[in-house]
């Protein structure tokens, strides 16, 4: 599903990181500062690889070997940013439908079972300054998710969120793993979501990977 | 007692400031846009260069400005030719030489106001319509320009307000023609040079404060709303 081996200097910091797994779920743990966002930057195409390869789902996304470089807008990686970044001159639903609008689909039964499935129906004339942090966090999900996603990177979806929230969230990301049909990468630094969510584990530290298997090594 | 009567010469001139005034900032809004834009995200050979030609109305005594678009785009100026032989556009003389004139002494707070609010802008938002499929120009129609428009809205508002009183590079470049030229600020400048003229002078000072007043109550009205919307 995911297969990453990239190099990538940033000031100080270096990134050389390599993995591959077929799990429908996979995590990317460690602690902060570990190179896990740089890492999900690069698949979606925010950040471009010195030298390397990326391949999502068997698809080529980056080779820098054949100069290949598909441009962001086309990956379908879709993101659910810790800070959600919903487009604040948008209702809900404008959200929700922005990247779905792009690729072209038409709005069908889907819609609806995401918009019920994330408790959004309630919300969907609002504006984002009005939501929760956690309610902004269900749209931002659901907006990844109905926008024909090739992928979906989530990056420490609950880390904004105080304990309260994460619980009233988690549910909801569970049934998200469950029912989404594309590869799922889960960025976090906590154990407990990873041991929850994920079926493979690559744990990094300083930029590069440490273990790769079942539990986080 | 009627303050509120106006001779056929004086409506002349208010009517045509407000049109003076208005082509001059719509017509200047896109290219505005589009300066502000690139002085605020892009870097290319020469930006100084634009930069300091942008902001020169703005320093430059009025007279010296509307000497050079006289220069340039007078009749027999390389520009002005240029666009009369081919296009039939003539500037000078003309309302809407006024309005040129107008739109350049504007040009400088327009786009400062809007370069600030794309400097100011969230490019993580950027970041996150690219992931969702919108390609570089969609992402400016969709994200980036609603996002600005307080600040596009602002900067024609102060452009407006200056357009509407500008006197000397108006005056310099197309004179003070009535019907054709003569604005409020030319007006009012003309009343007070003859005899008896200080009643309609007054008038029309009256009349411009009252236009610039309601210029900032809209635009404040204007700002509101589309701040409620976005929740700057």
């Amino acid at each position: 599903m995911f297969d990453v081996a990239i190099r990538k200097k940033l000031g100080d910091f270096s990134l050389d990181v390599r993995f591959a797994s077929e799990a429908p779920v996979t995590a990317l743990f460690g602690p902060s500062g570990s190179g896990k966002t740089s890492v999900a930057n690069a698949i979606s195409g925010l950040l471009q690889p010195d030298a390397g390869k990326i391949e999502v789902g068997g698809t080529l996304l980056f080779d820098s070997a054949r100069a290949a470089n598909i441009p962001i807008h086309r990956r379908k990686m879709r993101v659910v940013f810790q800070e959600s970044r919903l487009f604040p001159h948008l209702t809900v639903k404008q959200n929700l439908l922005y990247g779905r609008w792009l690729a072209g689909k038409r709005n069908g039964q889907d819609v609806i079972e995401v918009m019920r499935m994330l408790g959004l129906e309630s919300l969907l004339s609002r504006r984002p300054r009005t939501l929760s942090g956690g309610e902004r966090q269900r749209v931002a999900i659901g907006r990844a998710l109905l926008a024909d996603p090739a992928a979906l990177l989530l990056d420490e979806p609950l880390a904004s969120l105080d304990k309260a929230r994460k619980q009233e969230i988690f549910p909801y990301l569970e049934k998200l793993v469950a029912a989404a049909k594309v590869p799922i990468l889960y960025i976090s630094h906590l154990p407990e979501e990873i041991e929850r969510l994920a079926q493979t584990v690559v744990t990094l530290d300083q930029g590069r990977v440490k273990s790769v298997g079942s539990k986080i090594g | 007692m009627d303050w509120l009567h106006f001779s056929p010469d004086e409506w002349d001139a208010i009517r045509l400031s407000l049109r003076v005034a208005t082509v001059g900032t719509l017509v200047s809004i896109p290219l505005g846009v589009f300066i502000a834009y690139a002085l605020a995200r892009w870097r290319f050979p020469g930006k100084f260069l634009i930069d300091g030609l942008v902001h020169l109305p703005l320093v430059l005594p009025p007279v010296v400005t509307g000497y050079i678009l006289l220069l340039l785009v007078g009749r027999k100026g390389p520009i002005g030719a240029f666009l009369d032989q081919h296009f039939g556009i003539v500037f000078s003389f003309r309302w809407t030489g006024a309005a040129l004139a107008a739109g350049v002494m504007g040009f400088p707070l327009l786009v400062r106001a809007i370069r600030l609010s794309f400097e100011a802008a969230d490019r993580r938002l950027e970041d996150a319509a690219r992931t969702l499929g919108a390609n570089s120009i969609v992402t400016f129609l969709t994200v980036i320009l609603p996002l600005a428009l307080p600040g596009i809205l602002a900067g024609a508002v102060l452009a407006f307000a200056k357009a509407l009183g500008e006197f000397g590079a108006t005056i310099t470049f197309v004179s003070n023609i009535p019907g054709e030229t003569r604005t409020l600020p030319t007006a009012i400048y003309t009343y007070t040079q003859v005899p008896g003229g200080d009643f309609q002078a007054a008038q029309l000072a009256a009349v411009a404060v009252i236009l610039s007043l309601l210029a900032l109550l809209v635009s404040e009205f204007l700002s509101r709303r589309i701040s409620a919307r976005i929740g700057g």
